[in-house]
């Protein structure tokens, strides 16, 4: 396939952004019905205990309100909320909509109260009187693995949900083989993904035609609906999913919570619109978390750096229940343990476990993130007890461009991948050479100067559908209709991420029109064919993919009728900037002209069939792999503890870029994330299981002038997995930016001997550290 | 209880509960939704607006305290179907992804620039610290301020 360069390539202004600077987009809770009614959800107190009694009583005569539910009432009507995850062994509790006689978790929801205005169904909810018997609290995930630990399922008799082994090689014959084993525990601190809009649900039933309307701040219409429509009895084709203007999702959007159900459920129950809106102390407490693993890893290398093993025993804190994808998200780290390096022997041993808090899930990077951070902080481990620089460790076991694709330990092939050229090109920039000298210099005047590296590899385009739970192909229309403009419906469902601009930018090329002619759909599951939705960077590199494959079959259809047209043969002809050229003197058409034809088939070769669309299900052949080094060089305050970031670098490579504006940005938003794990965020519980940081006030997402200016760039290497020769960059960011920003800092305290400090790196944690 | 106030130009008369947040009143009364919610604590700033010239959270404002008012939110920015330079330089330098801070992200912009034509980067980081946004990191925010500053100073 090949395209022109008119808009693919180019830094196109998004077609989103008229409507979202204006603030006349939809979201959600933008979207006004009439008598519409609004519920608020009681959600437990307790981390773990028995539910004694509800009354609703007084909450149901109370002003406005027109019905209250528990868990008595969907008992048997709505179905659990789903675990698509299939790992061997795995102990699924039963996770009602509403709590059926025990809560797990502080926010499970317990009981809904519907009223006219969310005013008066707050103020019923406060009337609503539980009775509760509180149990043993275990919030700690390695703790819960223990004999002696509270158990949270009682059917299972256990805290482990599984257990799962990952990785090939011989690693015992590695470790007796090695000079060094170099060995740390590390804590993968639980974070919240914090999209800026909070989730949202609106259902309208409409009982004659016996469908239902769903909107939903989600990442996943389609998965939604037919999750949805198995939780309520429905069919599934009388449940039409939208997903408006979506405000961040993060992965926390990727996901089937109780309230879709059961608000679809209440919907249905009172024949009016019913809204819940989650405010954002719910978000904090009943939207998935992210990351939370605790482990130890052990690192097999010789005296030269090379390196031969790496094992990794972890524990992973899955919370009460299971998500979506909950146990999958571990399963991820393994697949990603050997790093950007030739590891031959690779073994991780993981138990999940439940523990009294919300589920974990995938969170941007979802499992990989954790495998990178492992990685590149051991790299720095390994480098320190080597007293080896850590670029040269890294550059010394990293594959060539001539050894891929790339076999691991893990089982995976990477795709394509130049790592040391991005690793010169970011040295370079960072000057690492004098970068070093100064900070020696630095360091003899008693400033702490810390340099961190991270070079990195990540998973993306999800995938094969043989690796993902629900398929992991996605779908794509393009149809040109009658006057020529051209409507792409796609399956990935954006929220943030500029598709609507990247694919008119696609079709702009590939059919040679003007790409405002072109509009993107998305996100309504009774307009476009079905999706897998988006998630694992995959929107591009697979959505993209689908839509390449469905224009080029439009083109070929088109070429049939031009050929018609233009009384010559189609071999003959060629397309060129809108055009099907080539034919006896000269004559040529258009594919707007085309499209007209096809349309009022008038004139048309025998047996044609008219209209002119295409659809395309794209099934990718593997994953890509992202790869790139991010360079970080901070400060810190010998007197405070505080951090500053003096300079950060990264080059990317996420193979081709449709639109350098968009990639841009999103690298930008996810060092963004990342390097706020590594300085500013954990979501913390106390002993009881009560959640501390509940609110934005407590929670430190960073504020601009906590972030510095982050100095891009970029290699190409192009993948051979789809059409476009992109390889995703969603969370490219968020993978690099961690270990780089760890590094570091924990470069930066070398003076004090330290090896490693869990994240995040809080100046109080630092102060006491050099204060000892 | 009865109040009367001015959103974008028009007068606009309502009968509130005493309670009721300044934002519920534009959103759910008025109908003008560009004005988001994010945290309801004052922290995100989503919900930012401009009241009497100054900007304002309106999730912590009381719809009493706002009467008599002359309020400006992101829907009366665009004047004749023409962007406000603050909103074109957020589009020119990709200074939004998923838009939900955007419009009180704008409004914050607006009021930093009422005080400061000129501020350097460390004064825009500074200037927008009350407005949280998860997708851009920031940077094409300030890029898009400063872009906007030279655009609003031509103007004069």
């Amino acid at each position: 396939m090949s395209f022109l360069a008119k808009y693919i390539g180019q830094k196109v202004k998004r077609t989103e952004d008229p409507r979202l600077v204006k603030g006349i987009g939809h979201y959600v809770d933008d979207i006004k019905l009439a008598d519409t009614l609004h519920v608020v959800i009681l959600r437990s107190q307790y981390a773990h205990a028995k539910i004694v009694s509800i009354n609703t009583d007084a909450a149901k005569s109370s002003p406005g309100v027109v019905a209250v539910y528990t868990g008595a009432d969907v008992a048997g009507k709505v179905g659990f909320v789903p675990c698509a995850a299939a790992l061997s062994g795995l102990n699924v509790p039963k996770y009602p909509v509403l709590a059926d006689g025990k809560v797990a978790f502080v926010g499970q929801p317990i009981a809904a109260v519907v009223a006219t205005d969310k005013y008066k169904a707050r103020d019923a909810a406060d009337l609503i009187e539980v009775d509760y018997d509180p149990l043993d609290v275990v919030t700690d995930a390695e703790a819960s693995a223990q004999s002696d630990s509270p158990v949270i399922h009682e059917e299972f008799g256990t805290n482990v949900a599984f257990t799962h082994q990952a990785g090939t090689g011989d690693v015992d014959a590695a470790f007796a083989a090695a000079d060094k084993i170099v060995k740390e525990k590390l804590n993968h601190q639980r974070l919240a993904p914090i999209s800026m809009e909070p989730r949202g649900v609106l259902a309208h039933y409409l009982p004659g035609e016996e469908q239902m309307t769903l909107w939903s701040s989600t990442q996943i219409p389609h998965l939604m609906r037919t999750q949805v429509a198995i939780m309520l009895g429905m069919a599934e084709n009388r449940l039409r999913v939208i997903t408006p203007e979506v405000g961040g999702g993060f992965g926390c959007k990727l996901n089937v919570y109780s309230e879709e159900a059961l608000i679809g459920w209440i919907a249905i129950q009172l024949g009016k619109p019913v809204k819940w809106i989650e405010s954002r102390r719910e978000n904090f407490q009943a939207t998935i978390h992210g990351r939370a693993q605790v482990g130890v890893c052990e690192v097999a290398v010789k005296n030269d750096g090379t390196l031969l093993g790496l094992r990794y025993n972890v524990t992973a804190d899955l919370g009460a229940y299971l998500q979506l994808l909950t146990p999958a998200i571990p399963t991820l780290t393994g697949l990603m343990l050997s790093g950007c390096y030739k590891i031959p022997a690779i073994q991780m041993n993981c138990v999940g476990v439940f523990t009294n808090k919300m589920s974990t899930d995938a969170y941007r990077g979802a499992g990989r993130p954790e495998a990178t951070y492992l990685v590149e902080r051991m790299m720095d481990c390994v480098a320190r007890e080597l007293k080896m620089d850590p670029v040269e460790l890294r550059r010394k076991n990293m594959p060539k461009p001539s050894e891929f694709p790339f076999p691991t330990a893990t089982g995976l092939f990477y795709d394509s991948g130049d790592y040391e050229k991005a690793l010169d090109k970011a040295l370079a920039m960072a000057d690492y050479k004098k970068l070093r000298a100064e900070q020696a210099e630095a360091r003899k005047q008693g400033r702490l100067i810390g340099i961190g590296v991270s070079t990195y590899v990540e998973i993306c385009a999800m995938g094969p559908s043989i690796a993902l739970p629900a398929g992991g192909w996605e779908s794509a229309t393009v149809r040109v209709e009658p006057t020529g403009k051209v409507t792409v419906l796609t399956g990935v469902s954006p929220h943030g991420q500029g598709e609507e601009t990247a694919f008119a930018q696609i079709i702009g090329d590939m059919l040679g029109i003007d790409m405002n002619d072109v509009l993107v759909i998305h996100g309504d599951t009774s307009i476009v064919q079905y999706g897998i939705g988006t998630f694992g960077s995959r929107g591009l590199a697979v959505g993209g993919a689908a839509l390449v494959k469905a224009a080029e079959k439009v083109v070929a259809k088109a070429k049939t009728l031009a050929a018609h047209l233009l009384q010559t043969d189609e071999a003959s002809l060629s397309f060129e900037e809108g055009r099907f050229v080539g034919a006896p003197n000269d004559k040529s058409v258009s594919i707007q002209e085309v499209a007209l034809a096809a349309y009022i088939p008038h004139n048309v070769p025998e047996d044609f069939e008219p209209g002119l669309t295409a659809t395309h299900f794209f099934e990718p052949k593997n994953f890509t792999f992202p790869s790139g080094t991010h360079i970080c060089v901070s400060e810190v305050d010998r007197e405070t503890g505080d951090v500053k970031i003096l300079r950060y670098i990264a080059v990317d490579d996420c193979g081709n870029q449709i639109n350098p504006l968009i990639v841009q940005g999103q690298v930008h938003g996810g060092i963004a994330q990342g390097m706020a794990q590594a300085l500013f965020e954990e979501v913390v519980y106390d002993e009881n299981g009560q959640l501390l940081t509940g609110e934005l006030m407590d929670y430190a997402v960073p504020k601009a002038h906590q972030l510095p200016h982050f100095d891009l760039d970029h290699t190409v290497t192009p993948t051979d997995v789809n059409p476009l020769g992109a390889k995703g960059v969603g969370e490219a960011g968020t993978i690099g930016s961690t270990p780089a920003t760890a590094n570091s800092v924990i470069d930066a305290l070398a003076p004090f001997n330290v090896s490693h400090v869990d994240l995040p790196l809080r100046p109080e944690k630092l102060w006491k550290l050099m204060n000892n | 209880m009865k109040i009367s106030l001015s959103i974008n130009g028009t007068s606009y008369d309502a009968d509130v509960e005493p309670r009721l947040l300044l934002v519920h009143l534009i959103r759910d009364v008025i109908g003008l939704t560009g004005t988001h919610i994010g945290c309801e604590t004052s922290i995100c700033g989503a919900c930012t607006v401009m009241i009497n010239g100054k900007t304002a959270k309106s999730c912590c404002v009381l719809a009493a305290q706002a009467d008599g008012a002359e309020i400006t939110t992101i829907e009366g920015m665009a004047q004749d179907g023409q962007l406000h330079p603050v909103q074109e330089a957020f589009w020119e330098k990709h200074g939004l992804q998923c838009g939900y801070c955007t419009p009180g992200m704008i409004m914050a912009v607006c009021g930093l620039m009422k005080d400061n034509p000129n501020p350097t980067d460390d004064q825009i980081r500074h200037g927008i610290e009350g407005n949280l946004c998860r997708c851009t990191g920031y940077q094409n925010i300030v890029e898009a301020v400063k872009y906007s500053a030279e655009k609003l100073n031509a103007q004069k």
